[in-house]
This record gives structure tokens, sequence and C-alpha cells, in this order.
């Protein structure tokens, strides 16, 4: 890359840059996977830009969605994100188990840098752009709701979160069709990742994708603490508060602390890479352990930030479905705080082979161990709500269940590997790509499935299919152990990671049972997608009008479904723990309220979609070098923020006549809504008005 | 009454504006938290520097060679200074009526931050004539990288008070207003305290030791 290219109006962008034209010339199966997943970006853009004109959707997409800074269309988008990237690291994923499977002793169909961008892309998608909008999303939904809150506190901020992030995510996107992505894995470790080794485009793109969604998720970190500090309804004390509201308070301390050392790690390797900086170089004073550090100083916590929100979603979901109040509730509230405080010290457990010698090894390796502690705290609490419960087994319920028995299998192989002198063995190894594997799928996976499951027929008012629910449910628990229990074994037989062909036949059936393991995940996956459709179809016959189809607990099943766009016609006042529950039980639940006041909510942005496709700009602009652009996507990011505050009609007022008009009419439909006893909660006599037994 | 409970260091409009002082409570309070997050990035910072200031010298200039104390010092003075301008704007901003007075704290304030980035960019300009460049050594990445960290914050905020100063002058003493102001006076004492640490740590133990 010559300083005169560096210039031109293109900068270092050329047409052999395009995923198609490489293919064209360099017509090998490899390239031409590459390109068919460009062309099917492509042309899955073209066609929902076609679906939206053909239904006169944009100015819907427009002014409902893209500009809104309502929390619950904010969490729905965040979710749509994480689903659309799903499908892509998913993809990804089997298409490296179809490499490995064949590739004994034979190179496969794909070449070595494609395989590397493709555990590169499979790792940072999931961990970055399809677990964290979950989670964000999960708790941006549901919250404020649970709170007794009309909004988080900081609604603008929160959408520009939401930009941030889909920023991110569209850099990686774009990397299929212009360019390469890295192939220095999810960790981007120097001083493979530093210039001299990786000289072109693929690790900017994950520098700057990584770079704007982790401040994108600081400052999600920052709305969501102050939202669960200051915005609670009155009586909701914090030992009031649902767990799932204490899980997303740890996840967001856990954001304020550990995204900062991921950005400063970001931008030095972006220093060592663009200026010629020497912090971890192998030359002149660079030290590449510090990168290792900093990332897992980072890396360690975030595991946390995505499976406690889950943990939250799990305690909602095992205490509904046992119709019971959680076992335990102080105890899992401690274990929370316990895993949130720990998750600091364990960062090393990532590197014990580094060579910082036995003594701190030993303390690590022990602090890790501790975290199986308050875990297992919570795995019995989880099991004690559900003894003497009137357990339904619901999609929900049963992603739940299989969660608890493969996380502690999973939590087992953990403290296996916490041991230094075993981890010296298996490090890097396939058992360590199982372990981790078997964490986030049941962990964080499942959970957000489970609240996908619980939640939706509250975000949009109608029950999804509980038979396509409950077969993508049996292709994921049994995809899971066909694909990863295997490199269990291939791990311990001394198979690394991320490796292209293999030179041993032994490994060979493993490999293949592994990539059935993964085309039946696949296939999970498509159900997933089929239950939607179906239930979108049906809808008419699933609707849930009264909102508290599973005999909810929290104050988010109090309103309607979908709720209105200030959540709660009057803030709820709360007595106890399971709110909506002892309102159910006191008959106060659907009473009238006394008096009704006019609603201030936030008025829809510009803003953040401005700062949305400035950010795209400026990191598209960073990787390529077209300084030009790096300074209007610069200038359009500050420039909208300073222009923001200039504005001074930043809310609009819902008049206190339309809110009782509104309220007082779905109170009228509750009323005249008959109650469903549970046995009959998958059928459309379920409209959402749960029979009270108390 | 219930407000007297939750007072925050920061939000003190109490006594001459119930109304503002009410609106600043999760505002004031979030932006605690921001600055929380920001620390944590600056603590990193150091902690790099930590690990680089002495290992990481490659043969190159020691921070003995380089640092330029007297400056270092006359800089920390401008910075202090402007520290307690802003405190006086503070405290128009409370207990004056008018704009004068905050407007002249505030620019007061203005120059003797824009006094500070000039003398910093100065010390880096002097620096890098002596090859003191930060592709020389991971000392010096490490060095650049904390104190232009800080002069960027510092430059951001006097950024952030232009607007603040048009702002004043466009929308007048509005709420939003006088909550911006409190948060740039927390913005700005926080980077006061991240100097201090910087001339300790970087400059005085850098020479002394």
């Amino acid at each position: 890359m010559t300083v005169e290219s560096s210039f031109s109006l293109l900068g270092t962008l050329t047409p052999q840059d395009i995923s198609f034209v490489q293919t064209f010339e360099n017509p090998v199966m490899s390239e031409f996977i590459d390109g068919a997943a460009g062309s099917v970006l492509v042309l899955g853009m073209i066609t929902v830009a076609a679906l939206l004109t053909y239904y006169r959707g944009w100015k819907t997409l427009w002014f409902d969605w893209l500009t809104s800074v309502d929390h619950k269309k904010v969490g729905i988008m965040y979710i749509v994100v994480a689903f659309v990237m799903l499908a892509r690291a998913i993809i990804e994923g089997v298409l490296m188990r179809y490499q490995q499977s064949i590739a004994v002793n034979d190179p496969g169909v794909l070449t070595p840098d494609h395989f590397g961008q493709l555990f590169s892309t499979h790792g940072s998608i999931m961990i970055f752009f399809m677990a964290m909008p979950f989670i964000t999303g999960m708790i941006n939904y549901v919250m404020p709701q649970q709170l007794g809150a009309r909004d988080v506190s900081f609604p603008l901020l929160n959408a520009i979160s939401l930009w941030l992030t889909a920023a991110g995510a569209a850099l990686v996107m774009i990397s299929l069709v212009v360019g390469k992505f890295s192939t220095g894995g999810w960790t981007a470790y120097p001083p493979y990742t530093g210039i001299e080794f990786s000289p072109g485009e693929g690790v900017d793109y994950w520098i700057w994708s990584i770079s704007l969604t982790s401040i994108g998720s600081t400052l999600t970190g920052v709305n969501f603490a102050t939202t669960i500090y200051k915005n609670r309804a009155p009586g909701m004390t914090l030992f009031r508060m649902p767990l799932f509201c204490w899980t997303s308070l740890c996840t967001s301390v856990l954001m304020i602390f550990a995204m900062a050392p991921l950005t400063i790690a970001t931008l030095m390797l972006a220093l060592d890479r663009y200026a010629g900086f020497h912090f971890f170089t192998n030359d002149l004073g660079g030290n590449m352990m510090n990168y290792a550090n900093l990332f897992w100083l980072f890396g360690h916590p975030e595991v946390y930030i995505l499976i406690l929100p889950a943990f939250g979603v799990f305690s909602e979901v095992i205490s509904t479905f046992s119709g019971k109040t959680i076992y335990g509730y102080k105890s899992l509230v401690v274990a929370t705080m316990s895993i949130a405080v720990l998750s600091f010290t364990v960062w090393l457990h990532h590197f014990f082979t580094m060579g910082q010698g036995a003594n701190v090894n030993a303390i690590f390796g022990i602090a890790t161990m501790l975290i199986g502690v308050p875990t297992g705290v919570k795995v019995y609490d989880w099991l004690l709500t559900m003894v003497r419960g009137r357990i339904r087994l619901t999609t929900a319920m049963l992603f739940s269940i299989m969660f608890l028995v493969t996380f502690v299998i999973g939590g087992l192989t953990g403290v296996i590997l916490a041991n230094p002198p075993v981890d010296f063995a298996v490090h890097n190894s396939l058992f360590l790509v199982a372990h981790f594997h078997n964490m986030v799928i049941p962990g964080v996976l499942f959970g957000m499935i489970a609240g996908y499951q619980f939640w939706f027929p509250k975000a949009f008012g109608f029950r999804l299919a509980e038979g396509w629910g409950k077969a993508s449910f049996w292709c994921w628990s049994i995809g899971f152990y066909l694909t990863f229990m295997p490199l269990y074994a291939l791990g311990l037989m001394g198979a690394m990671r991320r490796t292209v062909e293999w030179f041993r036949p032994e490994y060979l059936g493993w490999l293949q049972v592994a990539f059935v393991g993964a085309l039946l995940l696949f296939s999970g996956f498509i159900f997933l997608c089929v239950q939607l459709v179906v239930s979108v179809r049906q809808r008419d016959q699933r609707r849930v009008p009264a909102g508290d189809p599973w005999d909810g607990r929290s104050l988010e099943w109090s309103n309607s479904a979908p709720p209105p766009e200030y959540n709660f016609a009057v803030i709820p006042e709360v007595s106890g723990q399971d709110a909506f529950t002892r309102l159910k039980e006191q008959g106060k639940a659907y009473a009238s309220p006394t008096a009704y006041e006019d609603i201030v909510v936030p008025k829809n942005s510009i803003v953040a979609p401005v700062i949305g496709v400035g950010a795209i700009a400026l990191g598209f602009a960073l990787v390529w070098h077209i300084w030009w652009l790096v300074a209007l996507g610069f200038v359009t990011i500050w420039g909208a923020v300073i222009a923001r505050s200039f504005v001074t009609e930043t809310e609009r007022v819902i008049p206190a006549s339309e809110v009782r008009a509104d309220h007082e009419a779905w109170l009228q439909q509750v009323r005249e809504c008959a109650t469903t006893p549970r046995e009959q909660e998958d059928t459309s006599a379920n409209v959402g008005r749960a029979e009270v037994l108390a | 009454m219930k407000r007297q409970s939750l007072l925050h260091p920061g939000l003190n409009l109490g006594s001459t504006d119930e109304y503002s002082h009410d609106e600043a409570e999760p505002v004031i309070f979030g932006f605690w938290v921001f600055l929380m997050a920001d620390l944590v990035l600056f603590a990193i910072l150091f902690a790099t520097y930590a690990s680089m200031s002495v290992q990481g010298q490659a043969g190159g200039p020691s921070p003995t060679d380089v640092f330029d104390l007297p400056s270092a010092f006359i800089e920390t003075m401008l910075l202090l200074s402007s520290s307690i301008t802003f405190g006086m704007a503070s405290l128009a901003l409370k207990y004056k009526a008018d704009r004068l007075h905050l407007v002249f704290w505030l620019v007061l304030t203005f120059c003797l931050g824009a006094g500070f980035v000039g003398m910093e960019v100065r010390d880096f300009w002097i620096m890098t004539q002596q090859g003191a460049v930060p592709q020389r050594s991971g000392f010096l990445s490490a060095f650049y990288m904390l104190v232009a960290t800080h002069g960027i914050h510092v430059t951001a905020g006097l950024c952030w008070m232009i607007v603040m100063l048009v702002q004043l002058l466009v929308l007048g003493r509005t709420t939003e207003v006088k909550l911006r102001l409190m948060r740039l006076a927390l913005f700005w004492h926080m980077l006061d305290i991240v100097w201090v640490c910087i001339f300790t740590f970087v400059y005085l133990f850098g020479v002394a030791l």
C-alpha cells in the first residue's frame, strides 16, 4: 500500500477487491463459496427492498422503526440484527464442520485463507453481533416494563447505541462483498494481526467493526444502569425487582467496566497498523502479551455480560412455568453479584501458557474454580424452584431444562480446564472449542431462544407455534451433543482448533459425527424461522390481547400485548416481589385507575440513523484509507450530536383523555375475556387472561 | 424533601431552581456512570504506560531525556486554575440571574484550557524534533497514547464549551443548558484529576526515578 494510493479518491480500494471479480478471475470452489455468500447478501438486500416497495413499507419502516427511540422498538430491532447475523454465522459454522469432516489427508473445499476468514467472522459475529445484540435487545424490551417504567433513562442514546452496533455488523457484512475479513480469529492476537504479517484490509475490518460496537455497548451499559437505579416504579425497591432486572444490572455494570479495555486494545492495534506505533510489535519495545491481557480483561467479563441476562431469562421462565415464586431469591441475587465481581479476577486463565510462573497461574486457577460456587448455587435454586411446582413443558421451559443439564457438563469441563497443568495439555485444542461452545450455546443461545419464545406474545400480540418450537428444540439439543461431544474427544486426541486439514485418519469418524450434528443445529435454526412464518400466518387464532398468556408474575404481563407506547397508562405501585401475581391474587389486576395524567413521550429522531450511517462511512473509509470520507463520517457524527443539542422540542404529550380512552377500552376487553386454565395454554382458548387459582 | 436524600456531587441547583434540580437527578447520575467508564479507559492507559515506560524503551530516549518538567508544571497550573474558574462559573450558574458572569468565567476557563492544549502541542513538537516520536519505542507509543488521549479529552471539552457559549446566547439559561453546563463541569474536573495523575506518575516519577 503506497502513499500515493492512500490519498486517491477510493483509497486502497481496487476492482479486484470485489468478491465477484475474484470469483470470476479465479474460479475455484473456495472462491465460488465466497462469491455465493456475497451474492446471497446482495440478493437478500434487493429482495427486502423489493418487498418493502411492493407492500409500501418504506414509510412505516422509517417513521415507525428506524427513527424510533421507543425502548421496545429499539429492543426488537436489536433482536432482528441478532437473527440476521445468527443466520450467517451458523452457516459458517456448518461450512467449517464440513471442511474439517472431509479434510483428512485431503485439502477439502476451502483454502486456508478462506477457512481463516470463516473462523474469524464466525467467532466475531457470534459474540459481538449475535449474542450482544440479542441480550441487549432482550433487556431493552423487557427490563423497563418489569421495573414499571415508561422507557429507559436516555431513549435517544439507546437508539444511538443500536445504530453503532448495527454499523459494526454492517461492516462485517460489507467485508463479504468488498475485500476480505481478518484471518486472525475473533481475538485478533498480534503480532500475527500486526501490519507486518497481515498487511491487507482484513484486520482493519475487524478493528473498526469491533470498536464501533464496543462504544455502543459502553453507552448501553450506562443507560441500563441509570434506568435501573433511577427509573423504578414507586415501591419497586431493588430487592423486589424480578431477577431478570438484577442480571441486567450486573450486565450493565460489567459493560461499563469491561468494554473500555477492548476499545483501547483495538485502538492500540490500529495505531500499530496505521501509524507505526509499537504497542504489540515484535521489535522496539512492543509487547504482544499486553494485548492478550487487555483483550481478556474485557473478554472474560464479556462471557458474563452474555450469560447473566440468560440466567435472568431462565429464572423468569422456570418460575413462571413451574407456577411458583423463584426459590432462594436473595441467594440468586448474591450469586449474580458474586459472579459479576469474580469475572474480573480470572482473565489470565485464557493464557496460562504465557509463562507468568506457577504461582500466578495457581491464583487465577483457583479464582476460576471459585466461579463454580455461585453458579452452582443458581443451578440448585432453579432446580428447587421446579420441585413441587406445576411444571408445564413449553418450548421456553424445555430450553431452560436442557440448559441446566448441558450447562453443568460444560461447567465441569471448565473446572478441568481451570487447572493449569491440564490446561497446558489441551490449550488451544478442540477440547477448549468444545468447552466454550458447551457454555455459550446452552448458556446464552438457549437462554435467548427461551426468552424469545416467552416474551414474543407480549411484543407482537400472538403466541408462537409450540409444535415447531419443540421441533427446533430437539434439533438444537441433539445437534449440540452430536457436534460438540466429539470435539472433546478430538481435543484429547490432540486435534488443535482452527485447523484446515488433518493428517490423522482416526479423527475422521468423530469429525463426520460433528458435521451431522452441525446440520441438525442448522435445522434447529430453520425450524425457528418456519415457526415464525407459521405463527404469523395463524396470528388471528393465536392472539392474546389481554396480555398475560403464561400466567406471568412480573409487571410486563400486566399491560396489553403489544403494550402501548408508554407501557403503563398509570405507573403501578409495587408492594412486593412478583408484583403482578400479587395484584392478581388480591383481585386488583385490571382495576380501573382512579385518575389519568398526561404522558410525556420522546419524539422520534433522525439523529440515531444519521450517526449510524456516519459510523458505517467512517469505518469503511478507515478500512480502505479513504481519508476524505473519514473526515466526512466524523463530521457527520459529531455534527448530528451538536445539531441535536439545539433542538428544544424533543418530547410530545399524549393527553390524559386519550390515555383514558385507550386504557379503559382495553380493560373492558380484558374483563370480557374468558380466563384460561393452564392446560389450555397452547390452544386458541388462550387469549391472554390467566386463571387465578389462589 | 424526597430529593434531599438523593443529592449527588455536582447537583447543586436546589435552592435557586428546584425544577431543574429535580430534572437533573437521572441525568447527572448517568453522567457520573459515564465518567466512571471513561476513567476505566484512563486506568488501562496508565497500566499500559507502567508496563512499557521502563521495559519498552528499546535503546531509545528515556523519560529524563525528553520530558520538560517546567513546561509540564506550567500546564498543570493552567489546568488547575481552569478548574477554579469553572467552579466560579458553576456558582454563577446557581446564584447569578444574568448571563454575563457565567459567560465571563466560561471564557476565562476556555482560555486557560486552550493555553494548556497549546503548551502540550508545543511539548510534543519539541519532542518530535529531538527524535522522540511514538514510532521510536514502546515507551514513547504508550506516552503519546496516554497524554494525547487526555489532551483530546480537553480539546473535546473546549469544543463543548464553545457549543455551550453559543447555546447560552441562543437558548438562554434554560433547564437543558443548565444541566449540560453541570455535566461539562464534572467532565472538566475529572480531566483535572486525570492530569494530576499524569503529572505525578508520568512526569515526576519519570524524571525522578
